[in-house]
């Protein structure tokens, strides 16, 4: 393995939103384009191509990304893992170089979603079983997993609701989310409710995206002058879910996160006091309170507290989700993992606006795919 | 269209309906490590041990672990419901509908005894008109 660091020198995403008329291949060759752009570099230049996508993981997207923006023969590898998808694909990407066999590769995440509720799926016996035995969409899993927090920890329908208000209003400095729609609290409690205590303001949104990194040996980046706005990969982790005595019946977030929070900062060197920002994966407003802790942002049981103090908004001690998050800025499955890439590294850079994070250094994305597997990289920003 | 069995089929294979006596749950447990499983297999994914499986029989009572209130579901899905995961008394946990009670966080306590019942599922047939036996769970321990 190489010593050298790894670096993101280009990185973009598209504006999320809905783009039904749109094919996947086209999504991803947007931010493609736009990456390589940001790295002043064209897809000549790339020795290999990392391409994330769920939804259409048996139809070559990657390869028909180069039939969009140049059929260079590079190898292309396309990955799936549910909704750390695109996190797996930039870190497949990062190890490729960190093993010496490229220099400059490009990753991309993209995904095109449907409308409704996820989850379910489909069972062995003649009849469904949604409803029957429990519910099984994805807003249950996680409502079911914010529900074992307030056992633990007393945290209330009105804590897990303050994420989305939040996260909501993070969204409206953010011109690439989704939405941008300020949700005081009331409106966030007072929604439809989908799966107490997750009303539809505190469900990630099903929205089409697409992301995509440049990522460069520290050889390579030093050759082509380009380390002046690079931004280094301290930690590159990828976990499965350990074994927990309820996995059968409930999806385990919290083991898998937990392990690959520990690995990072010990690859990273460093401990969650040292980070400026974080990304993580509020695919809904419960699954926040419980990566606080995951990711030791804050104490057991202290997850609803440091919410409530103010330090994960905008301007606190650990701004979280300043991007606006899964529940604003869209989690189109197979881009998420490369959009929180974006975020951090928009910030690291200096250039996140109105949204800028003072003063950002270091900053870490996390994404989960229920299952499991979590991905949890820490970016170093230049200078 | 073949013709309908004489009785229920179960929804699960880990549900057994014996010939003679009472449905019941049916699990598998590691004599190496203690893990307990639905239904039967040969590994410990917990261990990884092989061949340390033995068949058990999991208990109809238990307490409620966590749960959610559904009030969206599928298309068809009756609304709202209690998805309910209870852990088992001597081991096991497993998830369901937690019926006879209000869908109001205000009527419903973590830890709570329930107690788990077999009953038709909701009417749900294949396509074959086969029906089908369902567990569920009910507060308290006692069946109306």
């Amino acid at each position: 393995m190489s010593s050298d660091d790894v670096y993101v020198i280009g990185v973009d995403m598209i504006k999320f939103g809905r783009f039904p008329h749109r094919s996947v291949p086209d999504l991803g060759a947007e931010a493609a384009l736009m990456a390589l752009d940001d790295a002043g570099l064209g897809i000549k230049d790339m020795q290999a191509l990392y391409c994330g996508n769920l939804y259409q993981a048996n139809a070559m997207v990657g390869q028909r990304i180069l039939q969009q923006i140049g059929q260079t023969g590079i190898a292309v590898v396309n990955c799936a893992n549910a909704c750390a998808t695109g996190a797996t694909a930039f870190r497949e990407a990062w190890m490729s170089i960190k093993a010496g066999v490229y220099d400059l590769v490009l990753a991309v995440g993209v995904e095109q979603m449907g409308k409704g509720l996820l989850g379910g799926g489909g069972s062995r016996t003649g009849i469904p079983r949604e409803g029957l035995l429990g519910g099984s969409t994805m807003p249950t899993v996680f409502a079911e997993a914010g529900m074992e927090h307030a056992r633990n920890h007393g945290t209330s329908f009105e804590q897990f609701a303050r994420v989305a208000v939040k996260n909501h209003h993070h969204s409206t400095f953010n011109p690439k989310a989704a939405y941008q729609v300020e949700t005081p609290l009331e409106e966030v409690m007072n929604a439809e409710m989908i799966s107490y205590p997750n009303t539809k303001l505190m469900c990630s949104v099903n929205v089409d995206g697409s992301a995509a990194a440049v990522l460069c040996s520290e050889r390579k980046a030093k050759e082509l002058g380009l380390m002046k706005r690079a931004v280094k990969v301290r930690a590159s982790v990828l976990t499965s879910d350990p074994w927990q005595e309820r996995d059968l019946v409930m999806p385990d977030v919290n083991s898998c996160t937990r392990l690959a929070a520990s690995q990072a900062y010990e690859q990273a060197a460093i401990g969650p006091e040292d980070l400026d920002l974080v990304e993580l994966h509020d695919c809904f407003a419960t699954a926040e309170i419980l990566h606080y802790e995951n990711l030791g942002l804050c104490g057991e049981g202290e997850a609803g507290r440091l919410l409530d103090e103010g330090h994960t908004k905008l301007g606190g001690r650990i701004p979280v989700n300043v991007s606006g998050g899964l529940l604003s800025k869209g989690h189109p499955l197979g881009a998420t993992g490369i959009a929180n890439i974006y975020e951090v590294t928009t910030h690291l850079r200096g250039d996140a606006g109105k949204r800028q994070v003072a003063g950002a250094r270091l900053g870490m994305t996390h994404v989960i795919g229920l299952g499991s597997a979590c991905g949890i990289h820490i970016l170093e920003g230049p200078g | 269209m073949s013709s309908a069995q004489t009785g229920p089929l179960p929804v699960v294979d880990h549900l057994v309906i014996p010939e003679d006596g009472a449905p019941y749950l049916e699990a598998s447990k590691c004599r190496a490590c203690g893990a307990v499983y639905l239904g039967r297999r040969d590994v410990c994914s917990r261990c990884a041990e092989r061949d340390q499986m033995e068949t058990m029989r999991l208990a109809d009572t238990g307490t409620l672990y966590s749960y959610a209130i559904v009030h969206r579901s599928f298309p068809g899905v009756d609304v709202p419901f209690v998805s309910a995961i209870v852990d088992l008394d001597g081991g096991g946990t497993i998830k369901g509908n937690l019926m006879d009670i209000e869908p109001n966080p205000d009527h419903i306590e973590f830890g709570m005894p329930v107690k788990v019942v077999f009953r038709d599922a909701l009417g749900r047939k294949d396509k074959d008109g086969n029906s089908y036996l369902s567990y569920f769970f009910v507060p308290g321990g006692d069946e109306p």
